[in-house]
């Protein structure tokens, strides 16, 4: 009876010697830093940053001097904590928020046929291309929303469109490449005024897709054309120079421009 | 003597091929106009070599070839080019001097309208080989090039680039699919009956391009009537026709090779390396036109059908023809407010239509409605694990399981599961009780799968 449990004691003082003896030759040094800027990240490892997530944003912010406030997630006073706690000095950018440029929904767009497959707008678009008439717009099968991981893109069911929540937005970007469509952009969060439509289409051939589309015009270039250029049939906001004449949404005679994100 | 089974798997669906399988092909009238698409084959849109205005004559080539897994494209009758870009209801533009409509998948493509001018007027560019026998492989192949073949059956993937093996590829054997699997349809089956001698003929010049001796033709057992037909032919030129059991989709590449030669076309690899060629029985009659008669392919044999049509029937169309104006040789539809659907194809693979502008194609096997009470709308559930998507996988795959791995978009685990090697040929979806969208889900992961190794690789 007794020799079992001494050879099953022996065995585990030999491991735990073996172990003990391991952590102290083979430790892999780790900057302690780094786990405590990871905690002061928050930690929803979006990607946002560019990095894998917030454990190897945390490696480049004390290994390589990153910038946290890259971490689009991080409002300023964390940042700004980080970057004390680490010794930096932090400038920030302009901060950024999705864009959805379409504002056709289905009243404005009807649909050609009834769908009836796969929630998804890529999806949707393998069958003889969805089921919306304009060919640019969104299909509003919500592929933008399930990506953001801030739960900031509202798709409004009845309407089948997508709607972003600029105060929910961090500008993590992660919305903009999987829209089938392409129709996110990322743009500043000050624009005053944005132009909802993303249909190169002729005008006769725009009024028939969608009733809100783009006609181009050239009514709201003519106001402002230092910002507002045109691409073919279609008004295109140069973000880097965006426009602040609000009057232009009133001389659109679709009324595809709008001053604000939630409202269209 | 038939075997019960010839592949794993496989399904039943309704086939409803009584409805045109006694009809003789009826030659279809002119038409006063043909859209013809640039961008009806796997592969480069062909590039137009005719502009608005230009008036051209039957047959005569108005887009040519761009690049090798190209065709060329040629006009169905004679007549004047015309733009129609502001007529669709769908939407379209001018591209670089061509029309743009949408077309079948949805997208716009390149297209030329003809007007008709009602002569008819044919061009003879293709002179006739009447001696082919006597001809090098080389210029057979050429001539099938010029013709613009592609696989009519369904695929239209070029037919002179199938045709090309590459040398390192020992091809042994011609397999010359006439299962016509998809339910509803009988093009195939009626031609078979109506130009056995040129299919035969078609065949013949087909292997004297491949230099092969051995021809199996593989007809599905529902159509006794074809099987003895082609027989008789065939014996005389030492073919052989085998009959197969009725299963669908019997007449997919690899289940059609597994089920004539035994032999499996290995993972992830093209069914030439199994040292076969297939090719459809349509193929092998234009071939026969295009060598023996010079004649380019502008027109096939589809099946106008579905219980919603008054005269369900088999028509020899120009490709370019409407929808609507095939429907009308139909003679229309019984009740225009029971139409639940209108299909391009057959009801397993093909397409759904919004509009019928659409025009017909070089592959264009069938036109198919369907009345509301056909179509189900249905709620699809969560997978419940019932297996019946795997017995039925042809492919043997695990559809329920990659299923859910494109749901939540875990695209490299699908591909590791295998979802390359889906033919897409809907038996999962067909039987799954849950309602799953299976191969809709499937085409999804397929093309993100694909968007993502060309990422990959740049
Ligand atoms: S924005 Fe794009 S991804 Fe989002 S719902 Fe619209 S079409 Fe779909
Ligand atoms: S809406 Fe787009 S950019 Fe904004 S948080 Fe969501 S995913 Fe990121
Ligand atoms: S005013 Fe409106 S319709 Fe006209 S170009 Fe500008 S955005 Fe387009
Ligand atoms: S569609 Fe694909 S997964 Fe489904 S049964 Fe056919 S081959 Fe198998
Ligand atoms: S048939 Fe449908 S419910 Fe059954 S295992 Fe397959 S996917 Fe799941």
């Amino acid at each position: 009876m007794i020799a079992p449990l001494l050879f099953m004691a022996g065995i585990g003082l030999l491991l735990g010697i073996t172990i003990a003896l391991a952590n102290i030759f083979f430790s892999v040094k780790t900057d302690p830093r780094i786990e405590e800027v990871e905690d002061m990240l928050p930690g929803a490892n979006c990607g946002g940053c560019g990095f894998a997530g917030c454990n190897a944003f945390a490696k480049a912010v004390v290994l390589d001097a990153v910038e946290p406030q890259k971490c689009p997630v991080c409002s300023k006073e964390e940042a700004e904590n980080i970057a004390s706690h680490m010794g930096m000095s932090v400038e920030f950018d302009t901060p950024y928020v999705a864009l959805v440029k379409c504002c056709g929904d289905n009243s404005d767009s009807p649909e050609r046929a009834l769908y009836n497959g796969v929630t998804d707008c890529s999806a949707a678009l393998l069958v003889a291309g969805a089921t919306k008439s304009c060919q640019h717009g969104c299909l509003g099968m919500a592929t933008c929303a399930r990506a953001c991981p801030f739960n900031a893109i509202e798709i409004d069911e009845k309407r089948h469109i997508a709607i972003v929540h600029p105060e929910l937005c961090v500008g993590c970007g992660k919305c903009v490449s999987v829209c089938p469509r392409n129709l996110i952009d990322m743009v500043p969060k000050s624009a005053p005024v944005h132009i909802l439509c993303s249909s190169p289409e002729k005008a006769v051939l725009q009024k028939k897709a969608c009733s809100k589309g783009c006609i181009g015009c050239r009514k709201c270039s003519k106001l402002d054309p230092e910002s507002i250029k045109m691409d073919g049939f279609l008004a295109v906001m140069d973000y880097d120079n965006y426009s602040t004449n609000t009057e232009i949404i009133d001389v659109c005679p679709v009324h595809c421009i709008y001053p604000s994100l939630e409202e269209k | 003597m038939i075997k019960k089974k010839a592949f794993s798997g496989g399904v039943h669906p309704h086939d409803g091929k009584e409805l045109t399988n006694t009809k003789n092909i009826k030659i279809a009238p002119l038409m006063k106009e043909y859209a013809v698409s640039l961008s009806q084959h796997i592969g480069a849109p062909a590039k137009a070599i005719v502009k608005v205005g230009d008036t051209v004559l039957k047959g005569q080539k108005i887009a040519e070839a761009n690049g090798f897994v190209s065709v060329p494209i040629h006009a169905p009758t004679s007549g004047t080019i015309i733009s129609k870009n502001k007529k669709t209801s769908a939407g379209g533009r001018m591209e670089g001097g061509v029309d743009s409509v949408i077309g079948p998948t949805g997208a716009l493509v390149p297209m030329l309208t003809i007007s008709a001018d009602g002569e008819d007027t044919p061009c003879n560019d293709l002179e006739p080989i009447l001696s082919w026998q006597d001809c090098k492989p080389e210029d057979l192949k050429q001539r099938v090039l010029d013709a613009g073949i592609v696989g009519m059956g369904g695929a239209a993937f070029p037919t002179h680039v199938k045709l090309s093996p590459p040398p390192s590829q020992n091809i042994d054997t011609l397999v010359i699919n006439a299962s016509e699997c998809e339910p509803y349809l009988s093009a195939d089956h009626r031609q078979m009956l109506e130009d056995t001698k040129g299919i035969i003929e078609g065949i013949l010049i087909i292997k004297s391009i491949l230099g092969i001796q051995k021809v199996c033709i593989g007809i599905e057992s529902n159509k006794p009537d074809a099987i003895k037909a082609m027989q008789e032919e065939s014996r005389k030129h030492n073919i052989v026709v085998t009959a197969l059991p009725t299963m669908y989709p019997q007449g997919s590449e690899k289940q059609l090779i597994y089920a004539i030669t035994g032999r499996k076309v290995p993972m992830g690899k093209l069914p030439m390396e199994t040292g076969c060629v297939v090719q459809n029985i349509g193929t092998a009659f234009a071939i026969y036109e295009a060598v023996v008669k010079g004649k380019p392919l502008y027109e096939r044999i589809t099946t106008i059908t579905g219980s919603p049509i008054v005269n369900p029937s088999n028509w020899r169309l120009r490709v370019g023809t409407s929808l609507a104006d095939a429907l009308t040789l139909a003679e229309g539809v019984k009740n225009p407010d029971d139409i639940g659907k209108v299909i391009l194809g057959g009801p397993m693979m093909g397409m759904a239509q919004f509009s019928l502008d659409v025009p017909i194609m070089k592959n264009t096997s069938g036109i198919l409605l369907l009345n509301k009470q056909e179509v189900t709308l249905y709620t699809s559930g969560p997978c419940i694990r019932c297996g019946s998507c795997i017995n039925v996988c042809p492919q043997s795959l695990m559809p329920s399981t990659m299923g859910v791995q494109i749901e939540k978009e875990r695209f490299e685990l699908a591909e590791e599961t295998n979802i390359m090697n889906c033919i897409e040929c809907g038996c999962c979806s067909y039987v799954c009780p849950s309602h799953r969208p299976l191969v809709q889900l499937f085409r999804r992961g397929k093309s993100e799968i694909q968007a993502n190794n060309r990422k990959k690789k740049v």
